[in-house]
């Protein structure tokens, strides 16, 4: 009998206690931000500078479609001052059930520490008529790998600026210092990328999944087809058959892939078609070296001009 | 000190900031168009064929395979959204078919907190207990075709569940500490092992009418849970519950059921689509029941491992054990049960299961039941998040 009351006390009790040993964060304290991806991660990193504590809730060698809500990330979830999100869907398999468990009411949806970085984006490939899943898994609100388009990468830059600034009023001048800073530096380096990719403008490539839309729009790639017949739907043979000559028709020389797929497919196509097989990040941290949003252009760049130029002078 | 608990939890309720500040008188209600409004809202649907060596069979769940040729195990339709800026609701309405009749069970329907302080979440209205792994999960979460034997045998054909209201707390830690505490009604066919109807038979005893007099004819869960993830490829649960109730086979008699589980899972960073991974579940569960003679106890484990191997594919294996000491009773008898299972996922709204199970109980004699099921499930619509 009384078992069950002792039981229920304890755990009462246990509820009780922090309400009298509340911590409040002294003011000095770096603001504590959890994002769903390491891109955004590296961006807040360059805004926020030292007030800020960054941690990613996946690796960049990680699909971001598919995660869980673990107790790992609810847990960081439930530190965090700030949570932000790429938004448009990417996460919506895992961030709403992360965010009702993580019990931390200032990163609600439409409280001041939530930051969808989607808002004010021109979003590519929105469907129009027809939206069901018989077209495998497509995203209501358009494509959401947006931060593989550089200038986008600003726009981002200064969602978090803004937010920052409205969480730290004390520290505007500070983030919005770091930001113009970040994105003098991000425009030199479109200009580098813009450059080095000029001579691959209209390139025909296929690509694994629709991550890179953006990142071939940006450098005027021509994407002539895609591993996988429908988003999220693996390759089958029936579409193999009309990928291949469809390859061998328009010259394709370049099969893009991220470092999550299996190589099976990508390989024996490159068998069928000549064309070689390219394993690049869509992410930072997605490969070795590639530390920040800056170096993973660099990085994808590097890699994708000198294989294109390898393929354009055989 | 059972009144003093009580007025704490009132308190809390009362005193929290994000209460105080919400609107004392609702508007009125705007009506909004389906497009952009943030609703998750589903219709599941599970069926399976099945094959029993015997007959009657062995499974007693009310959502299992339950008779040769077709069942229809469950249609849940499930409704989720954000009420306001303080609260989440979330509806699980669920139709069976029985024998061509249809009935409808409000399986869930109740709100979740979004604004306490202090790491408190509340929960309140209609909820499955939060005790252990299984229980919490829906038919169509579960990775068998089939209810564990331990669950249903404490747990009644359709899981302990019932209206009441549930209060949570993760510990400021760096290491995930979960508490868990709640009181829901003890009463109805939804809480077998305690008040559950009058008329029904357990253990021999024919339950009497029990009505509510005080706290202590309500039903207490209290739940304990902790994680680890030693590295990113890997993430541990390790849970711990305990539940007391009255139970109607005396006026005064009680029930207690503890409970362990543990939960592992394994996946590489470079998962794809989230294959490869290996999955270990295992949960222990022990009841003490008081009667107007010797008390009955019940025991029961199960073991289950998964094997996603390719993408889409999963392999699994459950291995169980159940005994109350009542060699004649088939709810309370020694039973062995073991389970291999394929699973094929075409996307992720859609699944192909093909399951075998070999089934030892005592009350059949020493002859081993033969079950397979070929299970399929659909989803439309948008269905919220899973719990790991």
């Amino acid at each position: 009998m009384t078992r069950w009351i002792m039981t229920v006390a304890l755990l009462l009790s246990g509820s009780v206690l922090p309400l009298v040993t509340a911590v409040i964060p002294a003011a000095g304290a770096p603001l504590k931000i959890v994002t769903t991806t390491e891109d955004l991660a590296s961006i807040a990193r360059e805004v926020g500078g030292s007030s800020v504590e960054v941690q990613s809730l996946t690796r960049g060698t990680q699909d971001p479609h598919h995660l869980e809500a673990r107790p790992s990330l609810i847990l960081k979830a439930s530190n965090a001052d700030l949570f932000i999100e790429m938004g448009a869907e990417l996460e919506i398999g895992w961030a709403p059930a992360l965010l009702v468990a993580a019990r931390n009411p200032a990163i609600q949806p439409g409280a001041p520490g939530f930051l969808d970085t989607s808002a004010g984006i021109e979003m590519l490939e929105v469907p129009t008529g027809r939206v069901d899943r018989s077209e495998g898994d497509v995203h209501p609100m358009g494509n959401p790998h947006y931060h593989l388009d550089p200038e986008n990468g600003r726009r981002i830059t200064d969602a978090i600026a803004e937010k920052l600034a409205a969480l730290r009023p004390a520290q505007a001048a500070q983030f919005d210092a770091n930001r113009k800073a970040f994105v003098q530096r991000l425009d030199h380096a479109i200009a580098r990328w813009t450059a080095a990719m000029q001579p691959y403008r209209g390139a025909r490539i296929v690509t694994y999944h629709k991550s890179w839309s953006y990142f071939t729009h940006r450098f005027g790639l021509q994407v002539a087809g895609y591993v996988e017949p429908k988003p999220g739907i693996p390759p089958t043979p029936t579409h193999l058959q009309q990928l291949i000559p469809l390859m061998k028709q328009e010259r394709v020389t370049l099969i893009l892939m991220e470092p999550y797929f299996s190589h099976d497919v990508p390989d024996l196509l490159a068998r069928e078609t000549g064309a070689a097989v390219l394993v690049l990040p869509p992410s930072v941290g997605g490969a070795e070296g590639v530390t920040d949003y800056i170096g993973l252009f660099d990085y994808l760049v590097g890699r994708l001009s000198a294989a294109l130029a390898r393929k354009a002078t055989p | 000190m059972r009144r003093f608990a009580l007025f704490v939890l009132w308190c809390l309720v009362m005193t929290t900031p994000a209460w105080a500040q919400s609107p004392s008188v609702v508007g009125p209600v705007r009506s909004v168009s389906q497009q952009g409004l943030m609703l998750d809202l589903s219709l599941d649907v599970l069926a399976a064929a099945a094959y029993f060596s015997d007959q009657p069979n062995l499974n007693f769940g009310g959502h299992d395979p339950n008779s040769r040729g077709f069942t229809l195990e469950n249609v849940e339709l499930a409704l989720g959204a954000t009420v306001d800026p303080y609260l989440r609701a979330d509806a699980n309405i669920v139709f069976t078919l029985d024998n061509g009749e249809s009935s409808v069970e409000v399986e869930e329907a109740y709100f979740t907190t979004l604004a306490l302080p202090y790491r408190l979440q509340l929960i309140g209205g209609q909820f499955v207990t939060r005790f252990g792994r299984i229980n919490p999960q829906h038919p169509h979460m579960w990775d068998f075709a089939d209810q564990p034997v331990i669950a249903n045998r404490l747990f009644g054909p359709d899981g302990l569940r019932n209206p009441g209201v549930q209060l949570s707390w993760l510990a400021p830690l760096p290491v995930y500490l979960e508490l868990i505490a709640s009181a829901q009604n003890a009463n109805g066919e939804t809480a077998a092992s305690f008040l559950y109807n009058e008329g029904e038979v357990v253990g021999g005893y024919t339950l009497i009418a029990r009505d509510v007099h005080h706290a202590s004819d309500l039903l207490y869960m209290g739940r304990i849970r902790t994680a680890a993830n030693p590295v990113d490829t890997m993430e541990m649960v390790l849970g711990g519950s305990a539940l007391f109730g009255p139970n109607a086979s005396d006026t005064d008699a009680r029930t207690e059921i503890y409970g362990a589980d543990f939960y592992a899972k394994w996946r590489p960073l470079s998962a794809e689509r989230g294959f490869p991974f290996v999955a270990f579940q295992t949960e222990g569960m022990w009841r003490h029941y008081q009667t107007p003679g010797t008390p009955l106890h019940d025991r029961g484990l199960y073991a289950q491992a998964l094997w996603g191997f390719v993408p889409r594919w999963v392999a699994g294996a459950r291995v169980e054990y159940a005994n109350g000491g009542d060699g004649t009773d088939p709810l309370r008898d020694h039973r062995l049960r073991v389970s291999p299972n394929v699973t094929f996922y075409p996307s992720e709204f859609s699944k192909w299961r093909l399951q075998y199970d070999a089934d030892l109980a005592q009350h059949m004699g020493g002859k081993t039941g033969h079950a397979v099921f070929l299970q399929v499930e659909f989803l439309i619509g948008s269905h919220g998040a899973h719990t790991f």
